[in-house]
């Protein structure tokens, strides 16, 4: 095909897309159904989407489900977001062998892999994007960040379900894909099942043109458009974004951080399974000899003692004061850190909270009652 | 690297226990030739018969204490040690045997023994650190022996152990496990549980069972609310804080909030 416009795939030709892709030396990691969630795991092919299931979520809930359709992509998100792979959760950065007065440091290599994600949602998108702010957007530069994100192949999807703890409507992150793709789906149950395919980017085009794609008709178009539509509609949560920044720095006393510190496990399910949240700790090791010695970072949280531990102990002791600086670091002066909020309404935090806070709950209650010292109006 | 002029002298000391925790040190396999190298082991009667007198360098101490003959003898390798590291849940919480703390120790030796005139258990188990200053505290029932060869490394170079007290669930999440309570509904007081085990229940579909005791900051109550919401009733909660960490402060508080 040569035309520039939206494509239609069918099924068979999905699976020419994940071959194509295989070819140009891609990892092909996408959604599989594992340990009763769909997970982000390497696919071998079309066969291994989690097609028929989707999920059903709740604060503190997820449970797969059966669909009364075939659907691939006929789910919201689940417990890993993309980060894994882009910003792994340990990553080594150099290691030291002494040999007599002599020390060697290797600097870590860079990731050669080049990964091909397969069914990125939109506010999936927007969390990458955010990470690239963090990792590659300022004066100093991640190398190990920029060689996994510069090397991948994102193949997007319009999210065709709404869980019950979606709000990217709210955060204004989805759930149509804008930017930021190389090709972007949508996927249509209704009559013929078939993909409406766009290209984002010249290495998007290459490969759709390789593909038995024929041009969309404008009856496919409205079924992509109503997809969207009906999933923008089916929201689980909302919350109001505009005034966050300043309603949450004018509220640091609020009484309800006492409240949600009541519940708080400050285990750090919500920072881990954030696809923003980018903090680390760094880790040195030596071994039994002080011969081999090694300096590692791993995924940290605001929520650990340690995370804030200085000479006379943490400076974030009480569930409170780490509650409060997550949420108020995610929502409000993210945006004077970055530019923008720090959430994209994915749910994750709510999801996987075990005890199932919820933010935009949070957010509801402190917006409800704004302490004295109040947010002006 | 100049040899050093003498090795630092390594004892094992047991208290109440298994054994278990000294025996991580033996399972050690390959890396226990390299403690051998780095450490003069003067003293374990798990491994050697040697029993060196003298002061050591390094004491790992297994167990509880239990009787006063080891409150005694706990003062005394307290003395002659200049590191003193607590190894396992016995030697840092009471251990499963720290249950009598909830108990009448008399009454159960009345039913059990023949001449309970014979024993002479101290009324509770209490941890190393409640009897002697310990250097360091090595979690675990048992320990986990990646985690006891980086505390003897760390010793050894004079570094902090890297031996994190946050929650089991960060294990899970760098894991890339599917949370066992939020998917299948299932028990588990890894958000409460100190890590270190690399969480392995969850990591085979079960709950964790809080082997390594509570976490730096555990909310025992916020996390009982919700294992009560899948099923579990107070006998049962006070049940699964009461087990091998069942004297650490946290456990046992909120064992006694649910039942008696």
């Amino acid at each position: 095909m040569d035309h520039q416009g939206p494509s239609v795939l069918t099924a068979l030709g999905l699976q020419a897309l994940f071959d194509s892709l295989r070819h140009r030396g891609y990892r092909i990691v996408g959604p599989k159904v594992r340990d009763g969630a769909i997970v982000y795991d390497d696919l071998d092919g079309v066969a291994d989407l989690p097609q028929g299931w989707t999920d059903e979520q709740a604060p503190g809930r997820y449970r797969l489900a059966r669909r009364d359709d075939a659907a691939l992509f006929g789910y919201a998100v689940g417990p890993h977001s993309w980060k894994a792979f882009l910003h792994p959760s340990v990553q080594r950065l150099w290691t030291a062998r002494r040999e007599g007065d002599a020390v060697t440091v290797t600097p870590e290599p860079t990731s050669a892999e080049r990964f091909a994600f397969i069914g990125v949602r939109a506010c999936e998108l927007k969390a990458i994007e955010i990470q690239d702010r963090v990792f590659v957007g300022g004066a100093h530069i991640d190398p190990h960040y920029r060689a996994r994100r510069e090397g991948a192949f994102i193949v997007a999807v319009n999210c065709a379900e709404a869980a019950g703890t979606c709000f990217c409507v709210s955060m204004g992150s989805g759930p149509k894909v804008e930017a930021g793709y190389d090709l972007a789906l949508t996927e249509i149950t209704e009559g013929e099942h078939r993909f409406v395919v766009e290209a984002g980017s010249e290495a998007g085009r290459q490969v759709l043109a390789e593909l038995q794609a024929h041009a969309a008709m404008d009856g496919d178009l409205d079924a992509a458009e109503a997809v969207v539509q009906r999933t923008a509609a089916s929201m689980g949560r909302q919350m109001r974004s505009d005034d966050l920044r300043e309603l949450l720095a004018a509220n640091l006393e609020h009484p309800r951080w006492d409240d949600v510190a009541d519940r708080c496990l400050t285990c750090g399910n919500c920072t881990m399974v954030c696809p923003t949240c980018f903090c680390t700790s760094v880790e040195d090791s030596s071994d039994l000899t002080g011969a081999e010695s090694s300096r590692t970072r791993r995924w940290d949280s605001c929520f650990t003692m340690d995370f804030t531990h200085v000479p006379g102990g943490s400076v974030r002791a009480s569930a409170r004061s780490r509650y409060r600086q997550w949420m108020t670091h995610k929502l409000s002066s993210w945006v004077d850190q970055f530019g923008t909020s720090g959430c994209v309404g994915c749910g994750r935090c709510l999801t996987w909270c075990p005890v199932g806070i919820d933010i935009t709950e949070e957010v509801r209650a402190i917006r409800e009652s704004p302490s004295k010292q109040g947010a002006g109006t | 690297m100049a040899a050093r002029r003498r090795k630092p002298r390594l004892g094992v000391w047991k208290f109440a226990s298994c054994d278990g925790c000294q025996l991580t040190l033996l399972d050690c396999e390959d890396e226990f030739l390299a403690v051998a190298e780095a450490l003069d082991i003067a003293y374990f009667p798990e491994a050697t018969r040697a029993a060196v007198k003298g002061r050591y360098d390094l004491s790992l101490v297994e167990g509880s204490i239990t009787t006063t003959h080891d409150a005694q003898r706990i003062q005394d390798i307290r003395r002659r040690s200049r590191a003193l590291i607590t190894i396992g849940a016995c030697a840092t919480s009471g251990g499963i045997q720290a249950l009598r703390n909830f108990a009448d120790v008399r009454e159960y030796a009345s039913i059990v023994y023949a001449r309970p005139d014979y024993i002479h258990s101290l009324a509770t188990s209490t941890p190393i650190a409640d009897h002697v200053p310990v250097d360091f505290e090595l979690r675990g029932c048992p320990i986990n022996k990646r985690q006891l060869v980086e505390v003897i490394s760390a010793f050894l170079a004079g570094r902090r152990p890297v031996t994190p007290a946050h929650s089991v669930c960060i294990e899970c999440k760098l894991k890339g496990n599917v949370c066992v309570t939020v998917a299948h509904g299932t028990p588990c007081l890894g958000p409460v549980t100190h890590a270190g085990c690399g969480a392995i229940c969850p990591s085979y579909d079960r709950g964790c069972y809080g082997c390594y005791g509570p976490m730096e900051s555990p909310n025992a109550p916020a996390l009982s609310a919700k294992l009560g919401e899948l099923g579990m009733d107070q006998r049962d909660l006070t049940r699964i804080y009461r087990t091998f960490n069942a004297g650490s402060p946290a456990f046992r508080k909120e064992s006694e909030r649910n039942g008696p």
